[in-house]
């Protein structure tokens, strides 16, 4: 009887204090994200950027933040009560929610009890992770109708297509990672691959390839080296999904102001806005937990349950830092190039991917059918997905009947 | 802190890899990530093994429990509807609240607004709606398939490929009758 | 309290959401906001669902009702004419709707309780209804149904667009 009150006060302790330090540190990482990625962009565009708060501008986000705060935010008379008080809400929670099935480190043993760093441990994290995507859309939705304004509605309509449009395609690209690992569940992906390669007997028997495969003897064990087109899908797909550019078409100024969060102001702001950069610090963490061996790599004797919170707080950050390198570098894609983007590229790459890993590990074919049926598949993948040119994506004539990338 | 020459550089080099005007580097650069790609994903060791498979239906070391996760869900829920909720609460008390009758009209680019802000939005939308839950479904059915195919071998492979043949013509259709055609 | 006893109890407070949320999908005077309240009703349902064990089935719940299904019926309601937030679109057919909502009730009931009755769930075993097993019942005993399924979503696809055209 006590016994069980006991076992769940415990539950609830512990689950306590997790989500209280998850919490916080995911809020300092997304406040760091949003410094860094003005501090990159200014640099890339030979600026100086934020450098008035703080040694060095550290603490500008703070500074943001206070400012919003204290900002007068007001509800036009002409939208919906609830429903736009709801919206930003609405919009980061779901985006930090997500952050719960990623595996933040190793486990420590307090007392008799083996805490995991991972918030909830359950079987099938990477349906939870879609399902959280998939909630994020309301935040849009909601705010875009009710501002009860022209811009946010259209602003607002426009995005959760493009939302759900490459949801698709990320949901679709993590079933191979799915195969691979024989689970869905990010602690088992991210304990697949620990350790590394290992030996490779792919190329026995030929002379110089045979020496050549001891290197993989050093090669982390990560599924980037397998997986790296669903990595390629899941990453174009996770950008689409932040809202972030170059597919940041739902506050695209030139044409929609500020889109589906025009009339939000103040604090409400500062949530969408947070809202966005945990989105992003929460998508690399997936990508890395994912497609780069989470939070495995090399430590030192010395208090070894830090060194794996460092490996992946470092890789998360490269991720985060790809992101922005990429705002900096690629100009936004037009509406009708990012529709054909989505479902003529992304959806049906996906599934020819999956279909590949399907036949590489399904057991009862043999061996050298897998291996052709693998060539044959890879190379009408790639001719098909090289036969346009990319940068024609952003070529002017809209009006081009056929569904060729060069339009 | 970034040097523009190695990122001018690195771009070039992903611009040739992809570009069809850079054939032969483009080829190599192919040939290379897909020998690589499939050397690693190529079943090797015992027959049992596939490449990453070691760990397949692996048991975790500690059996998780279940309510214990789903109780630390809640939590977080909680907790973070809650920050939520106090942070605007907060701001209420501290922000200023100076009401004008201009400040409440919706923005329209500094005109008064035209009509109404609710207008009926296009038909396309609702065909990507539909499209979305189609591919949504079936990607639900994919997941369950992805983690026990291997044990069921070939019969559920023909199976799920029969599955993804029947949803891609869906697609195709789609295309072909031109409802993803933007404009 | 037992582990039973607290499932009971959080049985009951999702079901008083539940029932809620469904009570104000029906009286709302606004579309949207009922469609809202149908979020709530949905991921009521999705909390019960983990509570039977049943994960998977509960995140599915959630990505395709509320992630997909809902979205749909707000584009649905975002394109049509409708007199979104004002306006009344109540009609006389209140007593018929009752009604079949009853027999729905009614027969659900009946159906279910004579499905599962004196059933109980194994509490000791905590380990959830594992996707695997979903998968394996699906790809060996129920491939027919599975199969299907892709044809009714082919031609639900094929009606939109035909209803969507205008040539």
């Amino acid at each position: 009887m006590s016994g069980v009150v006991d076992l769940i006060g415990a539950v609830a302790l512990i689950g306590l204090i997790k989500v209280v330090v998850v919490f916080v540190a995911l809020l300092l990482t997304a406040a760091l994200v949003t410094y860094m990625e003005r501090k990159v962009i200014a640099d890339m565009q030979a600026r100086v950027g934020p450098n008035r708060w703080g040694p060095f501008g550290l603490l500008q986000a703070i500074a943001d933040g206070i400012k919003l705060f204290f900002k007068e935010d007001f509800r036009p008379a002409a939208a919906d009560r609830w429903t736009y008080a709801i919206a930003p809400a609405a919009a980061m929670v779901p985006s930090f929610l997500a952050i719960a099935v990623v595996p933040l480190g190793d486990h420590v043993t307090v007392g008799d009890r083996r805490v995991d760093f991972v918030i909830a441990d359950i079987n099938i994290g990477i349906l939870y992770f879609l399902a959280m995507g998939s909630l994020g859309v309301y935040g849009v939705v909601l705010a875009g109708w009710a501002s009860g304004s022209k811009y946010p509605l259209l602003g607002g309509v426009r995005s959760t297509a493009q939302l759900i449009s490459y949801e698709i395609a990320l949901g679709l690209s993590l079933v191979p990672i799915a195969m691979v690992a024989g689970s869905l569940s990010l602690s088992d992906i991210v304990a697949a691959q620990a350790g590394t390669v290992g030996n490779v007997t792919f190329f026995d028997g030929i002379p110089v390839l045979e020496q050549l495969q001891d290197i993989f003897s050093i090669v982390p064990n990560w599924y980037i080296w397998s997986q790296w087109p669903a990595f390629a899908i899941f990453f174009v797909a996770g950008i689409a999904e932040t809202n972030r550019a170059p597919f940041d078409l739902p506050e695209a100024e030139t044409e929609l102001i500020a889109g589906y969060h025009t009339e939000y102001s103040g604090i409400r702001f500062a949530m969408f806005y947070l809202g966005e950069y945990i989105h992003v610090v929460v998508l690399s963490a997936v990508a890395v937990s994912l497609f780069f061996g989470g939070w495995h790599g090399p430590g030192l004797g010395i208090l070894p349950w830090l060194w794996p919170l460092l490996w992946f707080l470092a890789k998360t950050l490269v991720v985060v830092y790809l992101i922005i390198w990429l705002r900096a570098t690629l100009p936004r894609l037009r509406y009708d190039r990012l529709m054909w983007l989505g479902w003529k590229r992304l959806i049906p790459a996906a599934l020819l991917w999956i279909v590949v890993t399907a036949t590489v590990n399904t057991e009862g074919v043999s061996r050298n059918i897998r291996l052709a049926v693998f060539v044959v598949l890879a190379g009408l993948i790639l001719a098909w997905v090289g036969r346009g040119d990319p940068r024609l994506a952003f070529a002017v004539n809209p009006q081009s009947g056929d569904d060729r990338g060069s339009a | 802190m970034p040097d523009s020459g190695v990122f001018e550089y690195l771009a070039a080099g992903l611009r040739g890899a992809v570009s069809r005007t850079n054939a032969l580097p483009n080829c190599a650069f192919c040939v290379l990530v897909f020998g690589l790609s499939a050397t690693l994903s190529y079943p090797r060791g015992s027959p049992r093994s596939c490449s990453h498979i070691a760990t397949s239906g692996a048991v975790p070391a500690v059996p998780r429990d279940y309510f214990s996760q789903y109780i630390t869900i809640g939590i977080f829920v909680l907790v973070g509807l809650g920050l939520v909720g106090v942070t605007l609460q907060l701001a209420r008390l501290v922000r200023p609240n100076v009401p004008t009758r201009e400040k409440y009209t919706t923005y329209e680019s500094g005109i008064d607004p035209i009509g109404r802000g609710w207008t009926q939005t296009n038909v396309r939308y609702y065909i990507f709606a539909l499209l979305f839950v189609i591919f949504d479904v079936e990607a639900v059915f994919l997941f369950p398939w992805a983690i026990v195919f291997e044990r069921l071998g070939t019969q559920a492979f023909i199976e799920m490929l029969i599955f993804i043949a029947i949803l891609a013509f869906a697609l195709l259709y789609a295309i072909r009758k031109k409802m993803l055609e933007w404009l | 309290m037992s582990a039973e006893t607290w499932q009971q109890v959080v049985f009951w407070i999702f079901a008083l959401l539940i029932t809620g949320a469904g009570v104000l999908v029906v009286t709302t005077r606004n579309v949207i906001h009922a469609a809202l309240w149908l979020v709530g009703a949905l991921m009521g349902a999705a909390a019960m669902y983990v509570l039977l064990f049943a994960e998977f089935v509960a995140w599915v719940q959630v990505l395709v009702y509320v992630g997909a299904i809902v979205v749909l019926m707000l584009f649905g309601l975002m394109l049509t004419r409708a007199p979104i937030g004002s306006a009344e679109f109540d009609n006389n057919q209140r007593p018929l709707a009752a009604l079949c909502a009853a027999a729905v009730f009614v027969v659900t009931s009946v159906i279910l309780i004579g499905a599962f009755e004196g059933q109980e769930i194994n509490f000791a075993r905590t380990a959830g209804t594992s996707t695997e097993s979903i998968g394996t019942a699906i790809f060996s005993s129920y491939v027919w149904p599975f199969e299907v399924v892709s044809i009714l979503l082919l031609a639900a696809l094929v009606g939109a667009v035909v209803i969507a055209r205008r040539d």
